[in-house]
């Protein structure tokens, strides 16, 4: 991947009055949060407080009550090549008829347009992204016989052969081991430091610290948000989790 | 000359309508919706009786479009029942596709009569047999412009339609497949899920039509399902699927009409065979040949 050659001066992802419902319960409400222009970002909070949500409805995916969404300053419509989407591994029926390269390719469509075959070589571009992710032995193997964690690297790939500048990232981490898990992070690194933002919803609190530059603390409303290593303070903690948990380490 | 004049035209017929059937099933199989092609070979009767019944005539352009905006209206409807009445999208369709089948025999029926025939038996269940060509003596009538024009128009219809399909699918290759495949990031990288969604809505009822005057609408389903179904227990490739299933069609229509004519005269029965049933046990028989054939390969 090229490296971005300014920092971006603008918040990658910028939501204001954002309120999203899933029938009559309120997922996210009156939400308005700011994100680093770039690093890694971190969105925690207890099951059900619409982490995933905030992705989606900034996606335009789920329908939102009110609100407005920036990327780079720009709606959605004017920054989509800049902006890439790993969904959660659960959401992908992978006994689909296709080989991981064949996934990873779906990254450069964009840049094929529409009515067009994929040209080589950005079927060569996604090959190099599934490189990156250790996977290009595992270039043509059907999806469905890869273990969960290299399909999670396969839609990391996928991600990857994009080239955004704004990674948003459901659960990368979700039911893969460790030796996964690093590697991910390893490439979540470099992304930071070659001046991209990439946000993820997190689950596990513990790495948090550790991992991340920056954290959004969600219970349906913006709890707290700050550097990483500050952010899960136990009043914080209590605040978004009722009490239930301990701060880590 | 019997062959040409009497089967030539419903062997081509029903292989080309489980061609461009068995093609966009894959769409439907792959996204888990293959009951949507059900839901609309049945919907889009009303619409076919309509045009056919306004202009009299069995032209395609009126019938297709007659097709479309039934298959449309139907989906609309479905939107607004699960809205209004709370009810789940499956028991929504199971209504108004129903609804929209029985409303297009009651048109059928209440048509009849009027204009010339459009009959109840074809449209259920199809009118191979009835395609023949009597003007044909022979193979060279292929090259004779005289006979080809006296065609039975079901086979230009047809035809049509069984070219079209693979060139849309071509066309939009590969955001089909992405759209199949991960429809949320179809739309995060601009490739109108919607808009693709609407156009193979479109292309369903096309082929609908098609199915409908060969295999006609109750076995249409048919044609839609076991040649993607045969396919994905043998394809390993979204490509590989989707030419495995264009095989299993064309064996298929070519197999059941084969089978209808042969069946009888080898077993000395005094009974003539369907040849839209035997079309649909053929399309049966493939899926479970893939099946063992799959699970033969498993084993080795």
């Amino acid at each position: 991947m090229s490296p971005a050659p300014v920092p971006l001066p603008l918040p990658a992802l910028s939501v204001r009055g954002l309120s999203v419902a899933y029938g009559r319960e309120p997922a996210l409400w009156n939400v308005t949060w700011h994100s680093p222009p770039s690093g890694l970002v971190a969105i925690v909070g207890p099951n059900g407080a619409g982490k995933s949500t905030l992705l989606k409805a900034a996606l335009g995916l789920v329908p939102r009550l009110a609100g407005e969404v920036r990327f780079f300053g720009a709606p959605l419509a004017a920054a989509r090549r800049r902006i890439g989407y790993l969904p959660q591994r659960a959401a992908i029926e992978w006994d689909f008829p296709a080989t991981a390269l064949d996934v990873a390719a779906m990254g450069r469509y964009p840049r094929a347009g529409w009515f067009r075959p994929l040209p080589r070589a950005e079927r060569e571009a996604a090959r190099a992204a599934l490189a990156e992710v250790g996977l290009a032995d595992l270039a043509d193997r059907p999806i469905g016989e890869l273990s969960g964690g290299q399909q999670q690297r396969v839609l990391l790939a996928r991600t990857l052969a994009q080239e955004p500048d704004l990674f948003l990232m459901d659960e990368p981490f979700a039911g893969v081991d460790a030796a996964t898990e690093e590697a991910i992070l390893a490439v979540l690194h470099r992304l930071a430091e070659g001046g991209r933002c990439v946000i993820a919803v997190h689950h596990d609190l513990s790495t948090v610290p550790r991992a991340f530059d920056h954290a959004l603390l969600l219970n349906r409303e913006v709890v707290a948000e700050g550097p990483a290593a500050t952010l899960l303070s136990p009043e914080n903690l209590a605040r978004a989790y009722g009490g239930r948990l301990r701060a880590p380490g | 000359m019997s062959f040409v004049a009497l089967d030539l035209v419903p062997l081509l017929a029903a292989m080309l309508a489980c061609l461009a059937c068995g093609l966009v099933g894959n769409l439907l199989l792959l996204t888990r919706q293959s009951l949507l092609g059900d839901a609309v070979s049945h919907a889009v009767l009303p619409g076919i009786v309509l045009a056919f019944l306004l202009t009299g005539s069995r032209d395609a352009g009126p019938m297709l479009a007659g097709a479309v905006l039934a298959a449309f209206a139907a989906a609309l409807l479905v939107g607004l029942v699960v809205r209004a009445a709370r009810l789940p999208p499956q028991a929504a369709m199971g209504i108004v596709f129903t609804g929209f089948f029985a409303l297009g025999v009651v048109l059928l029926e209440a048509g009849v009569g009027r204009r010339v025939h459009l009959d109840l038996d074809h449209v259920l269940l199809g009118q191979l047999e009835a395609l023949v060509w009597p003007a044909a003596e022979g193979w060279h009538s292929l090259l004779d412009p005289a006979a080809l024009a006296a065609l039975p128009p079901e086979i230009r219809l047809i035809g049509a339609v069984a070219l079209s399909v693979p060139v849309v699918l071509a066309a939009l290759w590969k955001e089909l497949r992405l759209l199949a495949f991960d429809p949320e990031f179809a739309a995060v990288s601009g490739f109108a899920p919607r808009a693709l969604s609407a156009l193979l809505l479109a292309v369903l009822a096309v082929v609908c039509v098609a199915a409908f005057w060969a295999v006609g609408a109750i076995l249409a389903i048919a044609a839609l399902v076991a040649p993607p179904a045969a396919a994905r227990l043998l394809a390993r490739s979204y490509r590989g699927q989707v030419l495995a299933s264009a095989a299993v069609a064309l064996a298929m229509g070519a197999g059941g009409v084969l089978l209808a004519g042969a069946l009888p005269w080898l077993a000395g029965w005094g009974f003539g065979l369907s040849a839209s049933g035997m079309v649909a046990v053929a399309g049966g028989v493939l899926v479970a040949a893939a099946a063992l054939l799959a699970r033969a390969r498993e084993s080795r």
